[in-house]
């Protein structure tokens, strides 16, 4: 793949005001799929949450679940959004063994929830209003594996594997009206609103919520057009953008990529482009063809999906505190700088710090430990890795330091032992004796070996000059291989050189 | 008054994966006319305020209580198939998105 050539960032906003939209597919979490009763479930042997209905035998009828219209009507409020009064289902026709239908169920001209708008505060602190057109409810596809070829991508692949477990999963895709006006913070916001989306149905409960298990999925619109002018630019749709940073840097790669052409008097191509991760770059797929033509028509086994007032009204009052509320009010909790607030928004660490939190760890010391040490551990492995250490683990280790059992060097070792899985903090320390030497009798032999090297801190401390006792301390740490409980050391030396 | 022209019957018949000859194409433009021609007459019957309508029964809201039932046993699932491989449905690769 051929790297674009592209125009510098700042040129390229310089040059042209720019227009994103995204769509958003949200798997959710119900026990069931959409038309069937399959289980809806991650990770199973292939084919064997199938049926007549989700494999297209012929005959099968499909019934939909009402626990997933349910969650779409709650993912709708929770946007804002009008409810429809009566919606329907639609077949989209296309032919792709995703799907063994040769449609995908969905919904096109009455979908169930329409207009809302969503706040989305950027890291500059600014929040933008994002306008959602609709989210309207549909079906997921089978996965497929390519087999052959070098590269074990599509292009030369000899044949393809289908599994069906997913086909017929509970989507709800939420999609914007044309964002404008974010300027330079178009790729932040991309990114900020998809997060956004991602608290709120995991706030709602009706989604896992997890990216790298493509529960939430995105698709970014980019175009471009000189600024002032009406029309706007041709449009890419970039796929395969699955993590909030991809989908930061493939809008920013967008930009620059569709400013070079135009400014260098070319046409930007309507077509589907695809992110790859490990190039920083989209690569061109599919332009708009006929077989973009889906003939998209009313379900005919399916009758309208009709919610009454009553429902989404009962619906509404079970929706729980809306991101922003929520972060303004664990700010508030918490105490945090704006700016350590932030931060902790933006590392996507909120709800780990707020389980560690809620397991008993100061606010301060669970911002600590998740920002600090987890997030560099985090950092060196492969990418987007979370490091497998639960919440509450966090909080166990933070109050072991609180009471005194183990300082900071002991703790990190212990992280170590707890993220190699070999148990929880306590149970590490108490295995491994890795509890701090608070033992006075070890410390005062410690310490006594250490002043017969440095005979003048006695006296130093008894004139005051406290920086002296540091040296003995450094000393006996040294020799207790870093486990002494250095502020009784301290205050063990102060009551010696008293005496 | 409808707009049925060859070339619509190309196009749909591409998109529906159907190869046809130029006699069909001729014989379907004639037939899928007489067809849209005899719908249209519906819409001399309704008004702008008539719903439209989906289904032949008015009925809505059949749901189904999101509750697991038993599948298909991979074998099964597959015994239908023309080909397969690894406990999955073996398909000719086609060239389209990844
Ligand atoms: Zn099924």
């Amino acid at each position: 793949m051929a790297k674009a050539e592209l125009m510098n960032y700042e040129q390229a906003l310089e040059q042209f005001e720019v227009v994103i939209g995204l769509e958003v597919h949200v798997e959710l979490n119900t026990n069931t799929k959409m038309f069937c009763g399959c289980k809806n479930e991650f990770g199973n042997e292939p084919n064997t949450n199938v049926c007549p209905i989700c494999i297209a035998l012929p005959g099968a009828l499909p019934a939909v679940n009402k626990t997933a219209v349910e969650s779409s009507i709650k993912i709708g409020l929770a946007l804002g959004c009008e409810i429809a009064p009566t919606g329907r289902f639609a077949r989209k026709n296309y032919f792709y063994p995703d799907l063994a239908k040769n449609f995908q169920t969905s919904q096109y001209d009455e979908p169930i929830a329409f207009e809302g708008s969503l706040d989305v505060e950027v890291p500059s602190g600014k929040v933008h209003t994002v306008l959602i057109e609709r989210a309207h409810m549909e079906e997921d596809a089978g996965k497929l594996t390519h087999i052959g070829g070098s590269t074990g991508r599509i292009q030369g692949a000899e044949y393809s594997l289908v599994d069906y477990n997913r086909a017929g999963v509970p989507l709800v895709e939420i999609v914007t009206k044309p964002v404008y006006g974010a300027g330079a913070e178009a790729p932040e916001l991309a990114a900020a609103y998809v997060r956004s989306i991602r608290e709120i149905v995991k706030g709602l409960g009706v989604s896992d919520a997890r990216m790298e298990r493509g529960n939430v999925r995105c698709d970014a619109n980019v175009s471009l057009r000189k600024h002032g002018a009406e029309k706007l630019g041709t449009r890419t749709e970039t796929k395969n953008v699955n993590s909030l940073r991809s989908i930061e840097r493939a809008v920013r790669y967008e930009i620059q990529r569709q400013a070079h052409i135009l400014a260098n008097g070319g046409t930007i191509i309507q077509e589907t482009r695809h992110w790859h991760e490990d190039k920083g770059a989209t690569s061109a797929g599919r332009p708009k063809s006929d077989a973009d033509d889906y003939r998209y028509f009313p379900e005919p086994d399916l009758v309208p999906v009709q919610p009454s007032r009553e429902l989404i009204e009962a619906l509404r009052a079970t929706l729980p505190e809306k991101p922003a509320d929520r972060r303004k009010r664990l700010a508030g909790e918490w105490g945090f700088s704006e700016l350590e607030f932030r931060d902790v928004v933006n590392a996507d660490l909120l709800d780990q710090i707020e389980e560690t939190v809620t397991a008993g760890a100061k606010p301060q010391a669970a911002r600590k430990w998740w920002m600090g040490e987890l997030a560099r551990i985090a950092n060196e492995s492969e990418e987007g890795a979370v490091p497998n250490i639960t919440p509450a683990q966090v909080a166990e280790l933070a109050k072991l330091i609180e009471d005194g059992k183990i300082n900071d060097r002991l703790a990190r070792e212990v992280l170590g032992y707890v993220l190699a899985g070999e148990g929880s903090p306590a149970e590490i320390v108490a295995a491994r004796g890795l509890e701090v030497v608070s033992d006075d009798g070890a410390l005062i032999a410690a310490i006594e070996a250490a002043l017969a090297s440095q005979p003048d801190v006695i006296p130093a401390i008894r004139e005051g000059r406290m920086q002296a006792a540091g040296q003995v301390i450094g000393a006996v740490m040294k020799a207790m291989a870093g486990s002494a409980d250095a502020a009784r050391v301290r205050e063990l030396l102060i009551e010696m050189a008293n005496k | 008054m409808s707009e049925i022209t060859p070339d619509l019957v190309r196009h749909l018949a591409g998109l529906a994966r159907i190869l046809v000859s130029d006699e069909e194409v001729e014989q379907f433009t004639k037939q899928l006319s007489l067809i849209a021609d005899s719908v249209a007459h519906v819409s001399k019957a309704i008004d702008a305020d008539t719903p439209s309508t989906s289904h032949p029964i008015a009925m809505a809201n059949v749901f189904r209580e999101d509750v697991v039932e038993p599948s298909l046993s991979q074998a099964e699932a597959l015994s239908g198939a023309p080909d397969s491989a690894e406990g999955r449905f073996k398909v000719n690769a086609i060239l389209d998105e990844e």
